[in-house]
């Protein structure tokens, strides 16, 4: 069905379709409107059999997520930026303790100075906690993601967390199609763990471990994710099939073909760059783009293959290391050696991301710094 | 009159659950605790005073701490009944989870009981266990409290006594050890939450700890029992003397046996002989500095007008009733 929805009420709608027995959050700017979605849901019965419940923090309602998943029910629970930190120990024990929990992250930068607007550097926060991380390119792919993300934490027994830019998409009305239920279900299974808190078999969960064990824990951990590319392939290949819609998978090429200079990025930011490439295109440049929807597990192999006939490689990344740099950028050095790699670190903390920018960044030939901060007013830091 | 209880008949209904031949052992013998540690004869008498009157349908959430080190660690495991440990200061929000799944199955017969020593109950973990009483969730907290953070090595934590000595509370000019003017009181917090049931128990008295966790793992909704735990190790006595400590807590009012319903207190244990709080402080190393030579008397009678303020606003003495 088609439906002129915000991003936000959309990806609430998906969840619903995927019949999560719990769902808890706490409220924190720009994540809002998807839990207030879902409360709506549930509240007219649109979204039956599912427990609702209202915290008193993010650490409680990942614990709650936690509990709730180790007792074998589907869970679902969403936050942003100082949401993700507040919780963040949660985030590791959730996905030490293989808890296929599903988190929607509304993108947002991270304090002090405190900020609501969008960027990744909460996402990048939590690149090493071993959860599943993708990012949507658009509303629609917010929505298919979500449904897709349950089916690929419950089959290898991970935690996912959907990336959705804060404000750009979680907050824009789009038009989006959305599958019916029975379209749904048959896609997503009834989720019923092999096992969890179960008074018939009694079994420990989450006990400790001594360095007799613990490195293969985490080695083990280390193999399943590079296993589940595989699953991620196959889900993202079923849903198409099922719903003929292309969403999800590793990576999006646009005018890959020839492309001399390629782009990378990650989420919403793609839309402005595709228009830049076609008018630059059409004067004759060979601009291509690479948007990255599987950021983990991290494909190296198939960014590879996109990028091995690139001159090239200009990565846009909407967050940083302060004292190091840009992070994805770093990462595609991994996928591929011996390349030209220009990380241009783009709209921290909200900091509008204009064609004319991207224009200018691209066409720009001798680079004599690797990394550059787009749009930043020399100005200001000038005056301090 | 007769004395058939004295020992002439001793009827099953007389006989604590742990003197029980039947006694369910939902915790083995063979963990790792302390010799004499109160708190794992605490969870052993109420965790399985709890599984009796559940009919064995116990889910137990556990925080970090000395219960969650010593009781279950790769590959061994001492519980006979399910078991999740998740971190040091959510495990009241775990079991709301838990008890949302299972209200969602429609399993309100399985009982959901949260664990953890002082330090996550009075510290780390208030935030969440005050969210899980306030939603009023379906989970019966247990506190073991031995006054400090013994799993790290004897720190001070927010249940520690005026006057203690802990491995941050050294006595020295300033203090003779932890603070008088900090410190709060749990039991009381969880009162002005209005839960159904909030009740404080010792192993010095494991009848009336058995009766308590038997009637609040039936109760629906938040419950708090908070147990008082010795703990020979961080409190410097013998292994073989943690239940007499304990009775000796009691018995100066330091530690209060009560109960209390939706805030406000039902019931309290009367103490047969009052004694002074030097006789249950003398025989703990934590306090040996108040009783050197040159210590002052402050501390012990600030010490003993708490164990007077507890006697009387609890009504602990024989005869006379709170109420
Ligand atoms: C977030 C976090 N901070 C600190 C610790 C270290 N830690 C583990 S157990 C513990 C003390 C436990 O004290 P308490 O809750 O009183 O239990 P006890 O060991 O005394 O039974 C501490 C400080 C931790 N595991 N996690
Ligand atoms: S340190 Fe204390 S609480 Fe911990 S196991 Fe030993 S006796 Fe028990
Ligand atoms: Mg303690």
């Amino acid at each position: 069905m088609l439906c002129q929805l915000e991003g936000s009420q959309a990806i609430a709608r998906a969840i619903a379709l995927c019949r999560p027995k719990v769902v808890c959050a706490y409220p924190i700017t720009p994540q809002t409107h998807i839990v207030e979605g879902l409360g709506e849901l549930v509240r007219s019965g649109e979204l039956s059999e599912c427990e609702f419940i209202n915290v008193e923090s993010e650490m409680a309602a990942l614990s709650v997520a936690i509990g709730s998943e180790a007792a074998g029910v589907r869970s679902y629970t969403a936050t942003s930026s100082q949401g993700l930190l507040y919780m963040m120990e949660a985030v590791y024990n959730a996905s030490g303790m293989e808890l296929p929990i599903v988190m929607t992250l509304g993108n947002r930068t991270i304090g002090a100075p405190i900020n609501i607007w969008n960027d990744h550097s909460d996402a990048m926060s939590a690149r090493d906690a071993g959860w599943m991380m993708f990012f949507a390119e658009t509303n629609q792919e917010a929505l298919d993601l979500h449904i897709q993300a349950f089916k690929i934490a419950e089959k290898t027994k991970n935690p996912v967390m959907i990336c959705v830019d804060g404000f750009i998409l979680t907050h824009a009305y789009e038009r989006v199609d959305i599958p019916s239920q029975e379209e749904v279900d048959k896609f997503l299974p009834f989720y019923s763990p092999e096992v969890c808190l179960d008074i018939e078999e009694p079994l420990a969960m989450g006990a400790m471990v001594s360095p007799d064990y613990f490195m293969e824990v985490r080695y083990i951990a280390h193999i399943k994710q590079m296993k589940a590319i595989e699953t991620i392939g196959s889900i993202s290949e079923e849903f198409f099939q099922k719903f003929k819609r292309k969403s999800g998978g590793f990576l999006r090429e646009y005018e890959i073909d020839g492309a001399e200079t390629v782009i990378v990025s990650m989420g919403s930011v793609a839309g402005t760059i595709k228009e830049v490439i076609d008018e630059l295109n059409a004067n004759g440049e060979k601009i291509g783009l690479l948007s990255l929807i599987c950021y983990r597990p991290f494909p190296a192999d198939i960014l590879n293959k996109a990028l091995k006939n690139a001159k090239k490689i200009i990565v846009v990344e909407k967050a940083f290391a302060i004292g190091i740099g840009g992070f994805l950028s770093r990462e595609i050095e991994l996928a591929i050696k011996d390349k030209e790699i220009v990380s241009v670190i783009a709209g921290i903390g909200g900091r509008n991301i204009t064609r004319s920018m991207l224009k200018e960044c691209f066409l720009q030939k001798n680079n004599n710094q690797s990394t550059k901060f787009l749009g930043l007013n020399e100005g200001i830091i000038e005056a301090q | 009159m007769s004395s058939l209880t004295l020992g002439n008949r001793i009827k099953s209904e007389n006989v604590t659950i742990q003197a029980s031949r039947l006694r369910p052992n939902t915790i083995s013998s063979g963990h790792r605790a302390c010799q004499g540690c109160g708190e794992a004869l605490a969870a052993r008498c109420a965790i399985d005073a709890a599984y009796e009157a559940a009919n064995g349908k116990i889910i137990l959430v556990n925080a970090t701490g000395c219960l969650e080190v010593f009781s279950c660690a790769t590959p061994e495991n001492a519980w006979k009944i399910p078991w999740i440990h998740s971190l040091f200061g959510n495990a009241p929000a775990v079991a709301s989870g838990v008890a949302a799944a299972l209200s969602n199955q429609k399993r309100n017969d399985i009982r959901i009981i949260a664990q953890g020593g002082d330090g996550s109950t009075y510290d780390i973990g208030m935030g969440c266990l005050s969210g899980m009483f306030e939603r009023n969730d379906d989970v019966l907290y247990i506190c073991y409290d031995n006054q400090a953070y013994m799993n790290t090595g004897v720190q001070r934590s927010g249940a520690t006594l005026p006057f203690t000595r802990t491995a941050t509370t050294l006595p020295n000019s300033k203090y003779m050890g932890n603070d008088p003017q900090t410190g709060k009181n749990v039991p009381q917090i969880a009162m002005a939450h209005g839960i159904p049931y909030v009740a404080t128990a010792s192993i010095g008295h494991i009848h009336d700890l058995e009766q308590k966790i038997a009637k609040a793992v039936q109760i629906n909704g938040a419950r708090y029992v908070h147990i008082h735990v010795p703990c020979p190790l961080g409190w410097g006595f013998e292994p073989s003397k943690t239940v007499k400590i304990a009775k000796l807590a009691i018995k100066c009012g330091l530690f209060p046996l009560f109960e209390a319903e939706n805030g406000k207190v039902t019931k309290s244990t009367p103490i047969d002989e009052v004694i002074a709080v030097d006789d249950y402080l003398k025989a703990q190393r934590r306090f040996a500095h108040l009783f050197s030579k040159s210590a002052s008397p402050d501390p012990l009678s600030f010490l003993q007008k708490i164990a007077d303020k507890n006697i009387e606003k609890y009504g602990l003495k024989k005869g006379i009733s709170n109420e």
